[in-house]
C-alpha cells in the first residue's frame, strides 16, 4: 500500500476527487479538482504547487565524489560548478539508458543526484575502490515543485537570502522562509518557468501554506501528475517506463534505448575520458542509431475526417494517453508514439514518437493509428522537432 | 508637362495602392484582413480608435487594472480559423471558465460545474426530475450545436436562385437538415420558433435552473425569454466549440483584447498592414466599383478592393452615398433592426467579492456568475425596457477575470465584469449622458443584494450604457451584435435578403462584420467566410 508523502496533511486536505495515484510508492494526487483543466492552466498561466517529494534522492560525499559521478553520468560534471544543476541519463556498460535525473552540485565534493527509479545499489557499486559515499536521502528531504509563470513573483514574495532575480535556469541558491531554511533550485518538469524546493520534511507543511498564502493573488493552485504529464508532453521530457525502458528492467534487448535514441545525444560527453557506457556509446556515434525520438503533431484536418466518417468530431481532448500506438509510412510500421496528448495550449495533438532513424527526418509526414469508435485508423502526421512548446520565460 | 502630370499621378497610386482595405479592426475585421493576407494580398487595415479589437478589446482603465471593455468571454470563435491562423503560436490562449453560480436573494444558490453528478445533486435540491433531465437536455443540445455548426461554415444560398452553384448549396443543406433525423428536426424547428421560457419549460421546472438557461436567449437582444424568437439566440450561444466541446465557454487570456492582439500579429504575420487612429469617412466608388477610402483627415487611399466590418447601417448609409445602391437594399438596411439594449458595467474591487450565499473563495468565482433567480425576474427587467427605462433589477452576467487570470488586476485585487441587460438605447425619459449614473447604481445595488461587501471593496467603476458602446466602438444603437439575431434577419435574410454573400451592388465592396452570416459574438466567422468569398471572386 503506498505510503503519504511529508506534504499529505495539506494534499489530502485539499484533494477533492479522491483519485491518488501510487509514485514510487507514496500517495501522489492524480487531480485535486474532478477534471485537471484548471490544474493545466495553472501551469501555464499562473502557478502550480505540485509535491513531487517521490523522488529518489540520492547524495554523493566524499574527495573522489567528482570521479564518481562522473563515472556514473554520459555528462561531464566537472563542468557543473557548485551552484548549477544539470541533467544526464545514465547507462549500463553497453550503453544503454538505466535511468536519467538532475544532479546539483552542492559543494566542491558533493552532489544529490534525483532519479525516477531506486539506484543505491547501482551507485555504490559504481564506486567501488574510490573514496565516495553514496547514500539515499530520499526520505530525509520533501520536494515542492512550483512551476508557471508567477512562480518567481510568488517565491520573490515568500523566500529571503537568495538572489532569486539572478538565480538562473538549472542553478540554485539556499534560501530561507521565514526562518525555514530550504533549498532552492530553477528546474522542473513542465517546461515552463519554475523552482524545485528541497526541504527538511519536518518543515515541508508550513513551506506549503507560505506559499498557498502568498499566491492566492497570483492563482496558485495545487496540481496532480494528470496535469503534469500533459505538460511533460508539451516541453518534451521523456519519462522512464513509458517512453523508454530501463536497461535494468528490460526483458529483452530490443527494449533498451541508448541516450542517442531518446534524444539525449547532446548529454553525451565523449571527450570524457571514461564514464560506464562510454565504449558502446563512441561505437553508436560512429555507426549511427537505430533509432530516434521525435515528436509527431497530428494533422487535425485528416482526424476530422477520421471521425466526420462516424458523424463525430475528433473525440481526443482530455487526459495525456501512456498506451504506445504504431506510427507508419507508407503501411510500413516504422516506430511508436509513447506518449500523446492533446495540448490545450498549442490546440494540436501531439505525441513523443521513437522512430526509426531512417524515416526520423524532421518535416517527414507519416501516420499513427488512432481509434474511431472501436475502429482502427490511420490519421496523418508529422514529424517535428521536440520540445513543442518551449516559452521564453522558461530560461529568461 | 502633362506627362510628368500623368507619371506623378501613377506614382502616387503605386505607393497608396492596395490589394484591400479592411474599414475596422476588430475581431472580424482582422479575420478577414489576416486570411487574405494570407493568400498573399496587400492587406490594409484602418481602425478607427487607437486601439484594435472593436468591442473585444482589453483596456487598462484604471491603473493596473486590466478590463475586457466590452466582450468579456469566448465561446464561439471558430476552431478552423485558430489553426488556419496558427493563433497558438501568437498568443491566443483560452482559459477554461469553470462554472456557473446562481445566487439567490435569500442566501440559496445554484451552482453547476464539470462535475456533473455535483451539478445535479445542486439541481435536485430545487427539483429532482430537473436533475435527473438535465443530462438529457445536455445531449439533445449537443445534437442542436452539430446541426448549426454546418450553417456556420456555409455562405447563405439564395433560396430564388436557379444558379446551379445556389442549387448545389440548397441541396447540401436540405440533406443535412433531413440527416438529422426526425427527433432532432423537431426540436430544431422548436428552437427556431419559440421563446426561450416555452421551450426551457418543456425541460425544467425549477425557477433558477429556468431563470439562468433562459438568459442565455435574451443576451445581446431586444426581446424578453417570453418573446418568441428568444430560443433561437438560447441555440446561438450554444454553438460554440472549444476544443471540440460544444457549449464550452473560455476567458481569453488578457481579456478579449488578447484574442484580437493574437489575430492581429497573425494578420501582420502574413505582412498585412494595421493602422490605428485612422477613421474612414467614405468609401471611394467610381462607376459602381470601389477605388479605395477617404480618411477623416482627408487623406486617399486607394485600393482595389474595400471590405467593410462595420454593421450593415454604417457599411451601406454611412461609408457609402445610399444614392449609389438600390432602393430595395437601402429601404431593407433603413428597416434592419439593431437595437440597443445591454450595458456593460466594470468594477476594480480592491478585495474579493464576498457572496452571501457562499462567502470566501471558491471555485464559483472562476466561473459566470448570473443574476437570474427566476423567468419572471428576466420577464420583469424586460418590461421596464419595452417602456423605454432601464431594468432597475437587471439581469446580470458576472464574471471575475482576475481570478481566471490573475494578470488582469494587481495581487489581491480583482476586476469584476458585468453585463447588464436591459438598457435600451432610446430612453423615454432624459438621456443616457444624465441618467449613466443612476443605471450604474442600480447595478451596484442588485449586486448589494448577493455580494453584501461590494459597496466596501469598489476601487473604481466604468459604467457603459449602450449610447457609450456606440460612441467608444461605434456599433449602431450599442448592439453587440451589429443587428438582432432575429429569424427575419439570420442566414439568407442578413443583413438584406439578396444581400447576403458578403457582396454588395458595389463592385468590389464587401462585408464581412457581425452583422453578415452567421451573426454576432466573437465568432470570426462572417470575417472568414467574406475572405473565402473574395477570394473566390479574385479567381475568377
Amino acid at each position: 500500500m503506498p505510503i503519504p508523502t511529508p506534504l499529505h496533511p495539506r494534499t489530502a486536505a485539499l484533494c477533492e476527487s479522491q483519485e491518488w495515484r501510487n509514485w514510487a510508492g507514496y500517495l501522489a494526487a492524480g487531480t485535486y479538482e474532478p477534471t485537471h483543466e484548471r490544474e493545466y492552466y495553472a501551469i501555464r498561466n499562473a502557478a502550480a504547487l505540485i509535491d513531487v517529494s517521490p523522488l529518489f534522492k540520492y547524495e554523493v560525499n566524499g574527495s573522489d565524489a567528482l570521479r564518481l559521478v562522473n563515472r556514473i553520468i554520459t555528462r561531464n560534471v566537472a563542468r557543473c560548478a557548485v551552484g548549477q544543476v544539470m541533467y544526464s541519463p545514465w547507462c549500463d556498460d553497453l550503453g544503454m539508458v538505466i535511468d536519467d535525473g538532475t544532479i546539483a552540485r552542492l559543494e566542491e565534493n558533493r552532489f544529490r543526484i534525483t532519479a525516477a527509479e531506486p539506484n543505491l545499489a547501482w551507485f555504490q557499486d559504481c564506486g567501488v575502490g574510490l573514496n565516495a559515499q553514496v547514500r539515499d536521502v530520499s526520505e530525509e528531504l520533501a520536494t515542492l515543485a512550483l512551476q508557471g509563470p508567477n512562480a518567481r513573483s510568488i517565491l520573490l514574495k515568500v523566500v529571503n537570502d537568495a538572489n532569486l532575480e539572478g538565480l538562473r535556469y538549472y542553478r540554485f541558491s539556499p534560501g530561507n522562509m521565514g526562518g525555514i531554511p530550504l533549498l532552492i533550485s530553477r528546474t522542473g518538469y513542465t517546461g515552463d518557468l519554475g523552482y524545485e524546493l528541497w526541504i527538511d520534511p519536518q518543515t515541508a507543511v508550513k513551506v506549503w501554506d507560505k506559499i498557498f498564502e502568498e499566491g492566492e493573488g497570483f492563482g496558485i493552485a495545487p496540481v496532480g501528475i494528470v496535469a503534469l504529464d500533459i505538460a511533460r508532453i508539451e516541453a518534451g521530457l521523456v519519462m522512464l517506463q513509458v517512453d523508454y525502458i530501463s536497461a535494468r528492467k528490460a526483458l529483452i534487448e530490443e527494449q533498451k534505448s541508448s541516450p542517442f535514441e531518446l534524444g539525449l545525444g547532446w548529454t553525451v560527453d565523449l571527450k570524457k575520458e571514461y564514464f560506464i557506457g562510454r565504449k558502446a556509446l563512441l561505437a553508436e556515434k560512429r555507426r549511427g542509431s537505430q533509432w530516434n525520438l521525435v515528436g509527431v503533431e497530428v494533422d487535425w484536418t485528416s482526424l476530422e475526417r477520421e471521425f466526420s466518417g462516424v458523424n463525430l468530431v475528433p473525440q481526443v481532448v482530455g487526459r495525456a494517453s501512456r498506451s504506445a500506438v504504431p506510427v507508419y509510412r507508407d503501411d510500413w510500421q516504422i516506430g511508436h508514439v509513447s506518449s500523446h496528448t492533446f495540448s490545450p495550449i498549442l490546440k494540436k495533438y501531439i505525441g513523443i514518437a521513437t522512430i526509426e532513424s531512417r524515416y526520423a527526418e524532421l518535416g517527414s509526414p507519416v501516420e499513427i493509428e488512432i481509434t474511431v469508435e472501436y475502429v482502427r485508423r490511420k490519421a496523418r502526421a508529422t514529424i517535428v522537432r521536440l520540445p513543442f512548446f518551449d516559452p521564453p520565460r522558461k530560461r529568461a | 508637362m502633362r506627362s510628368s502630370f500623368q507619371s506623378e499621378s501613377l506614382h502616387r497610386t503605386m505607393v497608396n495602392k492596395y490589394d484591400a482595405i479592411v474599414i475596422g479592426g476588430g475581431h472580424n475585421g482582422l479575420v478577414n484582413a489576416a486570411y487574405l493576407a494570407r493568400a498573399g494580398l496587400k492587406v490594409l487595415v484602418l481602425e478607427r480608435r487607437p486601439v484594435l479589437g472593436g468591442a473585444s478589446v482589453t483596456e487598462e482603465v484604471f491603473p493596473g487594472f486590466r478590463f475586457s471593455v466590452f466582450s468579456y468571454v469566448v465561446s464561439l470563435f471558430r476552431p478552423e480559423i485558430v489553426r488556419d491562423l496558427n493563433l497558438p503560436a501568437h498568443g491566443l490562449t483560452i482559459l477554461p471558465l469553470e462554472s456557473t453560480l446562481t445566487p439567490l436573494s435569500n442566501g440559496d444558490r445554484l451552482y453547476r460545474d464539470s462535475d456533473h453528478y455535483r451539478s445535479m445533486r445542486d439541481i435536485a435540491r430545487f427539483s429532482r426530475r430537473d436533475a435527473d433531465i438535465y443530462e438529457d437536455y445536455s445531449h439533445a443540445m449537443y445534437f442542436m450545436a452539430k446541426a448549426v455548426k454546418y450553417i456556420l461554415g456555409i455562405v447563405p444560398p439564395d433560396p430564388t436562385s436557379l444558379h446551379p452553384g445556389d442549387l448545389g448549396s440548397l441541396y447540401r443543406l436540405a440533406k443535412h437538415f433531413l440527416g438529422l433525423g426526425e427527433e432532432q428536426l423537431y426540436t430544431l424547428t422548436r428552437l427556431m420558433t419559440m421563446s426561450s421560457a416555452d421551450f426551457l419549460e418543456r425541460w425544467f421546472e425549477s425557477e433558477p435552473l429556468k431563470g439562468t438557461m433562459s438568459a442565455s436567449g435574451i443576451i445581446g437582444t431586444f426581446l424578453g425569454p417570453r418573446s418568441p424568437g428568444s430560443a433561437y439566440v438560447l441555440l446561438h450561444h450554444y454553438m460554440g466549440e472549444i476544443d471540440g466541446v460544444f457549449r464550452a465557454w473560455g476567458f481569453s487570456k488578457g481579456g478579449t483584447g488578447g484574442l484580437s492582439q493574437a489575430i492581429a500579429r497573425a494578420a501582420q504575420s502574413f505582412s498585412a498592414e494595421i493602422r490605428t487612429d485612422a477613421p474612414v469617412a467614405q468609401v471611394i466608388v467610381r462607376h459602381a466599383k470601389t477605388a479605395g477610402v477617404v480618411l477623416e483627415n482627408g487623406d486617399e487611399i486607394f485600393a482595389n478592393r474595400v471590405i467593410s466590418s462595420l454593421d450593415p447601417k454604417q457599411t451601406f448609409l454611412k461609408l457609402v452615398d445610399p444614392r449609389q445602391l438600390p432602393d430595395d437594399l437601402v429601404s431593407a438596411i433603413r428597416k434592419f433592426n439593431i437595437h440597443g439594449s445591454s450595458g456593460k458595467v466594470n468594477l476594480a474591487l480592491d478585495a474579493l467579492p464576498q457572496f452571501a450565499c457562499w462567502p470566501g473563495p471558491g471555485p464559483h468565482l472562476r466561473g459566470a456568475i448570473s443574476i437570474s433567480p427566476s423567468i419572471d425576474y428576466i420577464e420583469r427587467a424586460f418590461d421596464q425596457a419595452k417602456y423605454g427605462d432601464f431594468s432597475h433589477q437587471p439581469y446580470i452576467d458576472i464574471v471575475i477575470p482576475s481570478m481566471i487570470d490573475p494578470d488582469m488586476a494587481p495581487p489581491g485585487k480583482h476586476v469584476l465584469s458585468c453585463f447588464v441587460q436591459y438598457a435600451p438605447y432610446h430612453l423615454n425619459e432624459g438621456n443616457w449622458e444624465a441618467r449613466r449614473d443612476e443605471f450604474g447604481e442600480a447595478v451596484v445595488d442588485t449586486l448589494a443584494e448577493y455580494i453584501p461587501n461590494i459597496r466596501n471593496i469598489i476601487l473604481y467603476r466604468q459604467v457603459l450604457s449602450p449610447w457609450d458602446i456606440e460612441q467608444t466602438v461605434g456599433l449602431t444603437e450599442g448592439n453587440i451584435f451589429q443587428g438582432e439575431l432575429s429569424l427575419w434577419q439570420l442566414f439568407f435574410l442578413r443583413p438584406a435578403a439578396g444581400y447576403a454573400r458578403f457582396r454588395t451592388p458595389i463592385q468590389n465592396y464587401y462585408q464581412c462584420g457581425s452583422g453578415t452570416h452567421p451573426g454576432g459574438g466573437i465568432t470570426g466567422a462572417p470575417g472568414r467566410l467574406a475572405a473565402l468569398e473574395i477570394l473566390k471572386d479574385l479567381k475568377q
